[in-house]
């Protein structure tokens, strides 16, 4: 093992103080807070509800600013014409081929098809209305999505 | 014999709808540390080569559905579990079930979940809730991670039991049947086989990606995150890690807490002082789970953006490892009967 000098100037260990809770703003606000476990005066376990913690509320935010980036990256991969409005809706919905193939019934390779520009076009409705229902949006939401 | 149900909220949903559930069938000394160290709920695993959500896969508990399965075994208690191939069987399955007074547990996604804030609605498909009764064609939900019962119109809940993806829930539903009243004797049998097994776990699983040899896999790998990602995907990677260790169901420090927790409420009732200073040492990991995330949040808030910094981080979870691994080869030195 490392030495643990190197360790010397990261953040000191939070006691697990019932005082020491964060009690933060995140998306949860107006929802609930959560449960903790924490410790009392006498140093005993016991529960306390916090409203969230900026470390993890910044991860969260991260997390979301990177799926943007994808969903932005898919809207203009249609426009240019490179993928179809499948693979946009997917990325929307934070889906992946495997849970969208899940929720479809089309095998992996077939979403994949189908992420095709040209391929798309010559979707049957009754497939396109199967995408639409997965993704929660009409078929013409669906169709007629050009980036 | 009408009984009335009463929503618990707790860190974690498995725990949470064991708890009530087994509360409601009259083991009231039942709390949610004392379910999650039955059920050996705490683990750690990193499965390599592998991304969910554009991340690292790692885990800070045992696989879902274990908990609850355990801590009923080693208790005597038998569950009933039911999955369906269409919606309309399990929908009449959960009324006929409702109807007769039972309250049951379903397995659920959370990404069409409509109480869950859009934030946390992600294609996560092992989240735990009670159903305990209709109100007109509303469901009376009881969610353990939330502050108070909700409801669900038959639509939603039909939609999050039939979620698709990874650990489809297929309309899963599970209860437990008590057979009366559980002596003592065998809780404590059960304490101790939950203790074991997660001491196996944590020290003896074989690989070296879980349990505490887990804990220095991500240690050795966060050392060539920056290098091989870049930092930008670097730092998403060290936000995963810190979202699975603190998010709501932790009860935070990577469910370190609620170990510490289940080992005061186990030293009480075996009456075994040497469990209480093993306690202090899984609240110490818990303290430092979480100091090590303040390291992570500076590196992927942009405040540190240097190799040095990861190689902290490494360092940090290498000193974790060493505290838990002393913590269990301690506790499995301990004389327990």
């Amino acid at each position: 093992m490392k030495t643990t000098a190197a360790v010397c100037d990261v953040p000191k260990t939070r006691e697990t103080k019932k005082e020491n809770l964060p009690q933060d703003k995140s998306a949860l606000e107006h929802v609930t807070r959560e449960l903790c476990y924490v410790k009392d005066e006498t140093g005993k376990y016991t529960t306390d509800l916090s409203t969230g913690w900026d470390v993890k509320k910044d991860a969260l935010d991260n997390a979301w600013s990177d799926i943007k980036e994808r969903v932005e990256e898919a809207r203009q991969a249609v426009q240019n014409g490179k993928k179809s409005p499948v693979y946009y809706f997917m990325e929307l919905k934070l889906m992946d081929v495997f849970v969208l193939s899940k929720y479809t019934g089309f095998w992996k390779m077939t979403v994949k098809r189908h992420m095709k520009p040209a391929v798309f076009q010559s979707l049957s409705e009754a497939k396109l209305s199967i995408y639409a229902k997965a993704f929660e949006i009409t078929v013409l939401e669906l169709k007629d999505f050009k980036g | 014999m009408e009984k009335e149900f009463k929503h618990v909220q707790t860190a974690h949903c498995e725990n949470g709808v064991a708890t009530s559930l087994l509360q409601y069938h009259g083991l009231d000394y039942i709390s949610e540390p004392l379910i999650f160290g039955l059920g050996s709920g705490l683990f750690y695993l990193h499965i390599p080569f592998l991304t969910i959500s554009n991340g690292p896969a790692i885990s800070y508990r045992t696989a879902p559905g274990w908990i609850f399965s355990r801590a009923c075994k080693s208790l005597g208690i038998a569950v009933t579990r039911k999955r369906f191939k269409d919606e309309r069987s399990a929908e009449e399955y959960l009324d006929q079930k409702i109807a007769e007074g039972i309250p049951v547990a379903c397995q659920v996604g959370v990404f069409h979940l409509p109480y869950f804030p859009a934030e946390y609605r992600f294609h996560f498909n092992a989240h735990n809730l009670i159903v305990f009764g209709k109100e007109g064609d509303n469901y009376v939900i009881s969610d353990p991670v939330m502050e108070t019962s909700t409801l669900l119109t038959k639509e939603e809940l039909t939609k999050v039991r039939f979620a698709r993806g990874p650990l489809a829930p297929k309309g899963h539903v599970y209860y437990p049947v008590v057979p009366g009243k559980i002596d003592n004797a065998l809780l404590k049998k059960g304490i101790i086989k939950g203790i074991k097994i997660t001491t196996r776990d944590m020290l003896h699983i074989p690989g070296s990606f879980a349990g505490v040899s887990g804990i220095k896999y991500t240690s050795r790998q966060i050392r060539k995150w920056r290098e091989k990602l870049g930092p930008r995907k670097a730092g998403l990677y060290l936000g995963q890690i810190v979202r699975m260790q603190e998010e709501i169901g932790t009860g935070g420090g990577g469910f370190r807490f609620l170990y510490a927790a289940f080992l005061e409420q186990a030293g009480t009732m075996l009456k075994q002082d040497q469990l209480l200073t093993v306690s202090e040492d899984f609240t110490r990991a818990g303290d430092l789970w979480r100091s090590s995330a303040i390291q992570m949040a500076r590196i992927y808030k942009g405040r540190l953006d240097e190799q040095k910094d990861y190689e902290t981080s490494a360092d940090m979870l290498l000193e974790i490892a060493d505290v838990e691994m002393q913590a269990f080869k301690k506790l499995s030195k301990i004389k327990l009967s």
